[in-house]
C-alpha cells in the first residue's frame, strides 16, 4: 500500500505527468474517444518534455552570451523572452505552474460568471507563462503547497479577466465590434500606446492611408527575425569582448565571429524548439478550456491573442514595431547612461507587442498616435524587467527574462506586495479583491445593458 | 485531406483558426484533419490546404493553390464562406 501511494505521489510530482493528467480530465470531461484521448495525453507529456529540451539549446547560447556581457561592459546583460525564462523556470517550478495554471482557467471562469469582468482569456500559452511567473514569485515570496495554488490561480484568474476589460473600450475602436475581447499579457503598454494616442493625435491621419513597402513582412517569421537579431547582438558582444576572449573561453578555436553567428541562431533555434512543445501542451487544454467556458458563462467574451487586431491596421503594425523598437534602444541607451541593468531589446516582444501597441495608438490618434504611442511601449518593456528582475529570484539572474507589459506590471506589485505583506495577508488581499468585485456586481446597479446585449 | 492553419508564431492565432476551422467542418459535415503550425516550419507537403491571414500569405512561400486566405481570423463567418466554396468547387 505504501508502495503505491509512494508510486502515486511521485506520479503527481512530476510536472510533465501533471500537465498530462490535467489534459486528461479535460479530455474525459469532453468525452472524447479513447484513442484521443490516449493521443491527446501523450501529446501533452510530450510537449513538456521537448519545451525541457529545448531550454537546453537554448541554453548552450545564452551562458556565453551572459559571460561576454560581463566581460565586455562588466554589467548583467538581459534578453528578454517569455519562451526563454519560461523553459528555465519550470525545471524548479513546473508542479506550481502546471497546477496554478489549471486552478486558474477555472478561477477565470468563476471571475467571469460572478463578477462584471465578463472576459474568458484564450491566449493559452500566455496564461502558462503568466502561471509560471505568479508560481515563481508567490514561491520566492515564501508561499508553499495548498495557499501557493490557490493565491497563485485566484490571482490568475483575476488578471486573466481583469485585462481583457481594461482595454475593452479600445479594442471596440479597433475592431468596431463588442462581441471579441483582446487577451494579451502585454495590455498596460497598448492602453498606454492608445491614451498617448488619444492626447498627440488630434488631427492626425490613419496610418493606413500611407503606402509602406511590403518587404519587411518576412519579419513575421519569428524564428528568422529572432535569428538576425540575435546574430546583431552576438556580433557586438564577440567584437567587444575581443577575439582572443572568445576563442579561448567559448568557441575551441572557432572564428569568433563564425561562433558568434551560430550562437545568434542557437538562440532561435532553442525558442523554435520550445514553441513546438507549447503546442503540443496547448493543444488539448485549450480547446477543453474554450468548452467548460461556452458552457458555463455563455455571456461572457472571448479574449482573444493579439494578432487578431493587425488585419484592421496593417501599415500600423509595421510603424509600431519600428517606433517600438527605436524606444527599445533609447531605453537601452539611457540604462547605460544610469549604470543600471542593461534590457537588450527582444525582437518578439517588440515585434508582437510594438505592433499592438501601434494598432491601437493608430486608432486614437492616427500615424502621429502610433509612431509616439508605440514608442512610449517600447521604452516601457525595456524600464519594466528592471524592476520585475529583484522580484524573481534566482531567475533574476538568468540572463533572460519575462518580456511583456502586463508580467512586468503584475510582478512588480505581486513582488513588492510580498516584501512589505505575509503570505497570509496577500491571501487576504487577493480573496478580498474577488470578494469586493462579486459584491459589485450583486449590488451595484446594472449599466446600460445595450453593450454587452449585441 | 489535411488542412493546416498558419500564423506568424504558431501558437496563438492559429491556434484560434484550427479551432475554428473544426467547427465548420462539423457544420459542413466534412472529416479531415486540422493542425496549426507557424511560417517558419511550414511546408508545401505538410497539408492538402493552408489557411491564413491575408498579412502573412505572400512571405509563406507556398504554392497559391493551396492557400486560402482569409481577412477576418476571429470569427467562422468567412471561413465558412471560403471552405465550403472550396469544397464544392
Amino acid at each position: 500500500m505504501d508502495g503505491l501511494l509512494f508510486f502515486i505521489l511521485d506520479i503527481l510530482k512530476v510536472p510533465s505527468v501533471l500537465v498530462g493528467l490535467i489534459a486528461l480530465v479535460g479530455l474525459i470531461a469532453q468525452k472524447k474517444s479513447l484513442s484521443d484521448t490516449i493521443k491527446g495525453t501523450v501529446k501533452t507529456i510530450l510537449g513538456f518534455i521537448v519545451l525541457s529540451g529545448g531550454a537546453t539549446v537554448l541554453l548552450t547560447s545564452l551562458t556565453p552570451l551572459g559571460n561576454m556581457f560581463e566581460h565586455a561592459f562588466n554589467v548583467q546583460g538581459i534578453i528578454p523572452n517569455n519562451e526563454a525564462i519560461v523553459s528555465m523556470a519550470i525545471e524548479k517550478y513546473g508542479t506550481a505552474t502546471a497546477l496554478i495554471m489549471a486552478f486558474g482557467m477555472a478561477a477565470n471562469i468563476i471571475v467571469a460568471r460572478f463578477t462584471r469582468l465578463k472576459f474568458i482569456f484564450l491566449t493559452g500559452h500566455h496564461t502558462f507563462y503568466m502561471a509560471c511567473m505568479i508560481g515563481v514569485i508567490l514561491t520566492v515570496a515564501g508561499f508553499e503547497g495548498v495557499q501557493l495554488i490557490f493565491v497563485g490561480a485566484l490571482t490568475l484568474g483575476l488578471i486573466m479577466a481583469f485585462f481583457p476589460a481594461l482595454i475593452h473600450r479600445y479594442t471596440r475602436k479597433v475592431t468596431g465590434t463588442n462581441e471579441v475581447g483582446f487577451g494579451h499579457f502585454g495590455t498596460l503598454g497598448y492602453v498606454l500606446s492608445a491614451v498617448i494616442g488619444g492626447i498627440v493625435g488630434k488631427g492626425s491621419k490613419s496610418t493606413e492611408e500611407m503606402d509602406l513597402p511590403k518587404n519587411l513582412s518576412f519579419l513575421r517569421d519569428s524564428s528568422i527575425s529572432i535569428s538576425l537579431t540575435m546574430m546583431v547582438i552576438y556580433f557586438i558582444l564577440a567584437i567587444a569582448s575581443g577575439s582572443e576572449y572568445v576563442t579561448t573561453n567559448f568557441s575551441n578555436g572557432q572564428h569568433y565571429l563564425v561562433y558568434a553567428m551560430i550562437q545568434g541562431i542557437t538562440f532561435a533555434a532553442g525558442v523554435f524548439i520550445i514553441l513546438q512543445g507549447v503546442r503540443l501542451i496547448l493543444a488539448e487544454i485549450v480547446p477543453a478550456f474554450t468548452g467548460f467556458s461556452e458552457k458555463l458563462v455563455p455571456n461572457a467574451h472571448p479574449a482573444l491573442d493579439c494578432p487578431i487586431v493587425f488585419p484592421y491596421a496593417p501599415n500600423a503594425v509595421l510603424i509600431g514595431f519600428l517606433a517600438s523598437f527605436a524606444g527599445g534602444v533609447i531605453g537601452l541607451a539611457l540604462l547605460g547612461q544610469l549604470n543600471w541593468v542593461l534590457i537588450l531589446p527582444g525582437v518578439v516582444p517588440h515585434f508582437f507587442c510594438g505592433a499592438t501597441a501601434g494598432v491601437f495608438g493608430n486608432a486614437t490618434g492616427g500615424r502621429r498616435g502610433a509612431i509616439i504611442g508605440a514608442f512610449a511601449h517600447g521604452l516601457l518593456i525595456t524600464f519594466l524587467p528592471v524592476f520585475l528582475l529583484p522580484v524573481l529570484g534566482s531567475l533574476g539572474f538568468a540572463n533572460t527574462t519575462f518580456s511583456d507589459a502586463d508580467f512586468g506590471g503584475v510582478g512588480i506589485v505581486l513582488g513588492y506586495m510580498a516584501q512589505y505583506l505575509s503570505p497570509n495577508v496577500i491571501t487576504a488581499v487577493i480573496v478580498g479583491i474577488f470578494a469586493l468585485l462579486v459584491i459589485y456586481n450583486y449590488t451595484a446597479k446594472q449599466p446600460q445593458l445595450v453593450e454587452s446585449d449585441e | 485531406m489535411k488542412i493546416m492553419a498558419v500564423c506568424g508564431h504558431g501558437i496563438g492565432s492559429s491556434f484560434m483558426m484550427d479551432m475554428n476551422i473544426k467547427k465548420v467542418l462539423k457544420k459542413l459535415d466534412v472529416d479531415a484533419e486540422v493542425e496549426h503550425t507557424d511560417l517558419a516550419s511550414v511546408n508545401a507537403n505538410d497539408a492538402d490546404l493552408f489557411v491564413m491571414a491575408n498579412d502573412i500569405a505572400d512571405s509563406s512561400g507556398l504554392p497559391k493553390d493551396k492557400i486560402l486566405v482569409i481577412k477576418n481570423i476571429v470569427g467562422t463567418k468567412e471561413l465558412e464562406e471560403k471552405l465550403s466554396a472550396y469544397f464544392n468547387q
